[in-house]
């Protein structure tokens, strides 16, 4: 039993962490349906801003958070406007493939030795680890810090999508871009928001990400960006409870094959559970079909 | 635009038609290395390239190999298995040398050695230790050679050292599937450990991406080894040897030679205290050639050279001396030289090729103390 809950602490670990990159994925799809491949990597800028806030200018952690999250909202904007703005009425393909080169871009282009250099960095812990022992069952407050920092996060989200007037803009773009053009909403701020609130989401993932995993290079965020965006198809892309909940499963199922399967069978299965969803439910686990307009 | 193309291609094809033609007088000696300049295992590289210049520098003063001076080609391979086949492909194919050292792991010396093999080019790498770069499925590649033990030396080692030394009853190992020196480690320490009489009690593997272990260890940590296994790089070893600590996982944490990088230290700080690993030579050694190569280096580069470079270091000289032996620069009389190599006297002690290209030669075990690598033993094949 020790055993289990054990493995389910590890496994919230891992999905919250993934809940963070996936809410990204999910609202900018939902709101200009378009797969941002680049994500994974303005996640990976964040850890390194945070590298860079801890080792070399010692800030504390909650400076460390807010520079991440700043340098990225500032960096989703950017690309934003220079790759995706351009394309916006362009077929889909084009801003996908326009995604996967500004993916490619800043993995090389950070890797070279004038940016962040291409080797791997450990990253330093901006506190001493402690951990609690509870009838066998351990806790760390590294644990402690993601589980409390990423349900700050979700509920912020949830409060700026429901609770505010951008939010209230944000749902009617999504819902239908032109109609809300129409009704004087300023879709192109709306969209640069909402990439930039993804953004500063993936700067706090990465962040947490370096704590947890202390070692960051500059093509780490390819793999956790497939995870969770794998996550939030999962869970119904386009859906933002939907995303925390598709990053959850991940989480334990790849946790729990580790532990009571192979470690080999891992992405394996994790990839059949999204399959199986997928064939029951397409849209994902939470997610509702839309009729396409004509 | 074209006619002024025409003229240097046709120099390049004509130059290129004529090769092995007796040297003119000035003629240089090109040899290539292979080594990682960046990503995962640079440190590897870095101090590989430092060992090779030292090598040629010194043959150069010493006016070069039969009479000729020695050009050398660096390119970096990135620890990447195609990268290091372009590698290959751009020195033999585009700089013509006649002998290439390299590369550093066994995932990147494997697709050299077939290409090393296919143009017939004599290759030594200093440090990939998996048995297929020089033998693949029973066949040698025959102009592929090494001036390290291999992998099954060593996990034979490492699995002696953990029974009858630190006296463990119980061994759990965690090994990287998808690289061939950590699996091929992973299962010869298995088998070996099993033999001795000890009990496996776990045998997990985990990605090339991965850096969650929590699921891992904590599995470990139920099944209570006496040693934990790590066959990886210093990188990898550093994040789980930090984790396994994190969850208060009690097992010593032993190793191979891909421990050896000051970084392992910094990645896992108290968390790699007391580990031991297995590694080619140690500076503390106090033969005169142990000496004098730390001293050298150390004048050069301000830094005690990890064991990577010293095998490099031994694998260009025996390189140079097989060309001295061979008296020629044809890559057939070289490879032959080197197979036919006895008693060389080099820093990682006095080798003598077997048939495969594989030296037989001692391994000595490490610890880490203080976040310093303290030398402990000697063990003979």
């Amino acid at each position: 039993m020790d055993y289990f809950v054990q493995q389910v602490i590890n496994g919230l670990q891992l999905g919250f962490v993934y809940a963070l990159i996936a809410l990204g994925y999910t609202m900018v799809y939902g709101i200009v349906r378009l797969i941002n491949f680049a994500h994974g990597d303005v996640f990976m800028v964040g850890a390194f801003i945070g590298l860079y806030t801890i080792e070399r200018f010692q800030w504390p952690l909650a400076a460390v958070f807010v520079s991440a999250v700043v340098g990225c909202t500032v960096l989703a904007v950017l690309i934003e406007q220079l790759a995706y703005r351009p394309l916006r009425h362009a077929p889909k393909i084009a801003s996908l493939i326009t995604a996967i080169g500004v993916s490619l871009f800043l993995e090389y282009f950070t890797s070279l030795r004038q940016v962040f250099g291409p080797h791997f960095y450990s990253f330093p812990r901006p506190f001493p680890v402690v951990s609690w022992n509870w009838h066998g069952i351990l806790v760390t407050n590294i644990q402690a810090v993601i589980f409390l920092v990423t349900t700050l996060c979700v509920l912020l989200l949830q409060f700026i999508v429901f609770r505010t007037k951008m939010g209230r803009a944000m749902r009617a773009v999504s819902f239908d871009y032109v109609t809300a053009g129409l009704m004087g909403v300023n879709v192109n701020m709306v969209i640069s928001f909402t990439f930039g609130l993804g953004a500063a989401l993936a700067g706090v993932g990465g962040v947490l990400y370096g704590i947890a995993y202390p070692q960051v290079n500059t093509f780490m965020g390819f793999m956790p960006g497939l995870k969770a965006f794998t996550a939030a198809v999962l869970g119904g892309i386009g859906n933002i409870p939907g995303a925390v909940l598709g990053a959850l499963i991940m989480g334990q199922s790849e946790t729990m094959v580790s532990a009571y399967l192979s470690s080999t069978y891992r992405d394996g299965i994790a990839f059949v559970i999204l399959i199986l969803v997928l064939l029951w439910k397409p849209t994902g686990i939470l997610g509702t079909s839309r009729t396409e307009k004509v | 635009m074209k006619r002024n193309l025409f003229i240097p291609v046709l120099a390049v094809l004509l130059a290129g038609a004529f090769p092995g033609c007796k040297p003119p007088p000035g003629k240089e000696m090109k040899i290539g290395l292979i080594t990682p300049l960046s990503g995962d295992v640079k440190t590897f590289g870095e101090s590989v390239k430092n060992a090779f210049e030292i090598a040629v520098e010194e043959a150069n003063a010493k006016g070069g190999v039969v009479g000729m001076k020695i050009a050398t080609f660096i390119v970096d391979d990135r620890n990447d298995p195609t990268e290091a086949s372009n590698a290959a492909n751009l020195l033999i194919n585009q700089h013509g040398v006649k002998a290439i050292v390299g590369s550093v792991t066994s995932k990147t010396t494997i697709p050299v050695s077939d290409l090393a093999q296919r143009y017939r080019i004599p290759t030594i790498t200093g440090t990939a230790t998996n048995p297929k770069v020089t033998v693949a499925d029973g066949k040698r590649k025959d102009y592929m050679f090494r001036s390290c033990y291999t992998d099954s030396f060593q996990g034979t080692v490492m699995a002696k050292f953990s029974r009858d030394t630190l006296q463990a009853a119980t061994t759990a190992i965690l090994y990287d599937a998808s690289n061939d020196y950590s699996k091929g480690i992973a299962e010869v320490f298995r088998d070996s450990f099993a033999r001795m009489g000890g009990e496996v009690v776990a045998y997990e593997s985990y990605g090339k991406d991965d850096v969650d272990f929590s699921a891992l260890l904590t599995k470990v940590k139920v099944a209570k080894p006496d040693v934990l296994f790590l066959p990886d790089y210093y990188n990898k070893v550093g994040l789980i040897a930090k984790q396994a600590k994190e969850k208060e996982l009690k097992a010593k944490l032993v190793g191979p030679d891909g421990w050896d990088s000051p970084e392992l230290v910094k990645v896992a700080g108290e968390a790699i205290e007391g580990g031991y690993f297995s590694n080619h030579y140690s500076p503390e050694d106090t033969r005169p050639e142990v000496v004098n190569w730390v001293k050298k280096y150390r004048e050069k580069f301000g830094q005690t050279p990890d064991s990577l470079g010293t095998l490099v270091y031994d694998a260009t000289n025996m390189l140079l001396e097989a060309i001295r032996e061979a008296d020629s620069d044809d890559p057939g009389k070289i490879r032959d030289a080197l197979a036919s190599l006895k008693g060389f006297e080099g820093v990682t002690g006095k080798f003598t090729m077997d048939e495969n290209g594989d030296p037989i030669k001692s391994a000595v075990i490490i610890q880490i103390r203080d976040g310093k690598q303290k030398f402990l033993q000697v063990v003979n094949p």
